[in-house]
């Protein structure tokens, strides 16, 4: 017994032969599958994004420099922004409404308004912008309507605000339900028994519950609404300097081949993301206990 | 704080999960519901709390009827299964919640809350652990911390759900004997949920055992486990042994004899004999006894339980004997239930 217990223990500690996990996969297996995955982002993730940044600053940053403070450039980034600011609070907004009445209240039609919620994710984006077209031009029931009292939507900022907001809707919905179904209602429950009012219970228990899922769905939320195309396309009417966003802006000028200043706002809208990405690191490290966090 | 249940009804889309129940409780008094899962005895006690509102019937407390009073109104303490604590509070913060969120007009001072809290703290035995987060706590903490939570609001009447469900047999043990202290020094009226019958009939002054959404019966342990006044509460509570017979002339039959049970007041026909398996009287010789052949014998803890066949077909029943009572497979051995009850045969 002794002897053969003195024997696994110099197996256990020759490095050849280490004691392998036995629900693993073998290390030739492991490896193949990081190289695949590595192999993948390399060549469809991240060498489009060095040959943007590669392409913007081909003959020199001050000349990619020169293409973004452009009035026309400077103008779409100001509503891009402009966009963003308004489209993710709005759907912050909605999105916590839509969850919560989901997650914690049962009633007729609830898968319905899940399948509504989804909505923008599986109808195409410019399928959307032709909704608010049909609903508001000249010829539509709104459009003259809303005329008469000074409120242009299509061709318009309202109308890329609105086109903005339809895309990027499911994001904080659809990253909070699950959370939220899964949390139940017992902390609420506990808080309301304690005295809490609905808000009061809302606001101590609820939303620290939820803060990472919310942050997560915000982030998303905010890099699709300043990159949104397709919709915004449809409904914007490209007037220079007034209903352009940055992505519509890299269009154009790639089209009328100024490619160095298209990439130079691409690149802008690249670093937009990756500032976002950053953004979220940072916080989850500096905030996260890893209480509530569920792993993305 | 008296509490008094009036039929009370209620139905889940179709489903009667309560169905005309009544009960009073005195105050201060210490109250075990106690049924098998789907008795509907959570859903009793959600009801009192006012985090359900029943389909009809009312519910007072004191003089007061809280039926249509909202659950922040009633000013209820509940403890819930899993504690339902507040995962990004320390322990100092859960204890204060109830306090902090009162409106300006009744909230106590900052100071005035950590003193409290503390204070409270101290009463489960936590002292000490003020900046501990719920996941930082053992399952036994956690409760206490739960606990000392709904205390703090100074309820009407404390409401546990399964309060010792999700612990180990010996945390049991102790927090029992402990919620059993707090009870008697705070005084508060306490109704509890469970279905351990041991839980109930030790802690509780009086026990209500449910079944299918109706009260079984309402009594002391003494009076529960010695006077069941049910075929169920007869099998829920401790060990029952059961035996088809009949009533003829006033006497109980079991076949084509009788047993020696007078039965002056039961309807004839065929019936169903219950009684305690430890409750009975072997006998030598047998004029008016049951008398069956060993089949088997198990050791139970401090006793030795006998399973006999007798007379007709299938017919088992158990009986309980000293552990040193040597019985032999194939024996016969002949006894009469001391304390037993007939109800009709279904």
């Amino acid at each position: 017994m002794a002897d053969s217990l003195a024997l696994q223990g110099s197996f256990a500690a020759t490095p050849e032969t280490p004691f392998r996990d036995p629900t693993g996969e073998s290390p030739v297996a492991k490896w193949v599958l990081i190289s695949i995955a590595v192999a993948f982002l390399a060549l469809v993730l991240f060498m489009p994004l060095v040959a943007v940044f590669a392409e913007a600053l081909r003959r020199g940053w001050q000349v990619a420099l020169a293409s973004i403070v452009e009035p026309d450039a400077l103008a779409s980034i100001k509503l891009t922004l402009l966009v963003a600011a308004i489209a993710v609070p709005a759907n912050l907004v909605f999105g916590v409404a839509a969850a919560w009445a989901i997650a914690k209240f049962e009633f007729k039609g609830k898968a319905f308004l899940i399948t509504l919620i989804d909505l923008p994710f599986s109808v195409s984006p410019v399928i959307a912008g032709l909704v608010y077209v049909l609903l508001f031009n000249a010829q539509s029931y709104f459009g003259p309507l809303l005329n008469s009292y000074g409120l242009q939507i299509l061709f318009a900022v309202p109308g890329v605000v609105l086109a903005t907001i339809f895309v990027t809707f499911p994001f904080i919905a659809r990253e909070l339900i699950p959370l939220m179904q899964d949390q139940g209602t017992g902390d609420e429950e506990a808080a309301i028994s304690l005295g809490a009012s609905g808000w009061q219970a809302f606001r101590l228990v609820t939303l620290p519950n939820i803060k990472w899922g919310l942050l997560y769905g915000v982030l998303l939320c905010n890099a699709r609404a300043m990159g949104e195309f397709g919709a915004v396309s449809v409904v914007s009417g490209r007037l220079r300097g007034e209903t352009v966003t940055m992505p519509l802006q890299v269009e154009i000028l790639y089209n009328e081949y100024h490619f160095v200043a298209a990439f130079a706002v691409a690149s802008l809208l690249a670093v937009l993301a990756l500032v976002t990405l950053v953004l979220k690191a940072v916080l989850e490290r500096v905030y996260g206990r890893g209480d509530g966090l569920r792993g993305h | 704080m008296e509490l008094r249940v009036n039929s009370i009804d209620k139905t889940f889309s179709g489903f009667h999960a309560l169905d005309n129940v009544s009960l009073d409780i005195r105050s201060g008094e210490l109250i075990a519901l106690l049924g098998p899962s789907g008795s509907g005895k959570t859903t009793l006690l959600r009801l009192i709390a006012g985090l359900d509102f029943p389909t009809g019937g009312a519910i007072h407390f004191g003089d007061e009827d809280a039926s249509k009073k909202s659950v922040q109104e009633r000013n209820v303490g509940f403890v819930f299964q899993h504690y339902a604590l507040f995962r990004h509070m320390n322990v100092l913060d859960n204890i204060g919640f109830g306090l902090k969120v009162r409106p300006a007009a009744t909230r106590p001072p900052k100071s005035e809350i950590r003193r409290r809290a503390l204070e409270l703290l101290d009463l489960v035995q936590l002292s000490g652990l003020e900046k501990r987060f719920p996941n930082q706590l053992s399952g036994g903490q956690r409760q206490r911390v739960a606990l000392a939570r709904a205390l703090a609001i100074e309820p009407k009447v404390l409401l546990l759900d399964e309060p010792f469900g999700a612990l180990d047999a010996q945390v049991r043990r102790d927090l029992r004997r402990w919620l059993r202290e707090i009870h008697d020094r705070t005084g508060h009226t306490t109704v509890f949920v469970t279905h351990d019958q041991e839980e109930a009939l030790e802690l509780a002054d009086r026990v209500v055992v449910m079944s299918s959404g109706r009260i079984e019966q309402v009594g002391s342990a003494d009076d529960i486990y010695d006077t069941p006044n049910s075929p169920f509460v007869y099998g829920f509570i401790g060990e029952s042994s059961r035996l088809p017979v009949r009533v003829e002339d006033g006497q109980v039959w079991l076949e084509d004899r009788t047993i020696g049970l007078d039965a002056q007041n039961a309807p004839a026909g065929p019936a169903e004999l219950y009684f305690r398996p430890h409750d009975i009287d072997v006998l030598e010789g047998c004029g008016g006894c049951i008398a069956g052949t060993v089949t088997a014998t198990r050791r139970v803890e401090a006793r030795r339980r006998i399973e006999l066949a007798v007379g007709g077909p299938g017919h088992r029943v158990e009986i309980e004997l000293p552990a040193d009572s040597a019985v032999a497979e194939g024996t016969r051995i002949a006894f009469r239930p001391r304390a037993w009850k007939l109800f009709p045969a279904h």
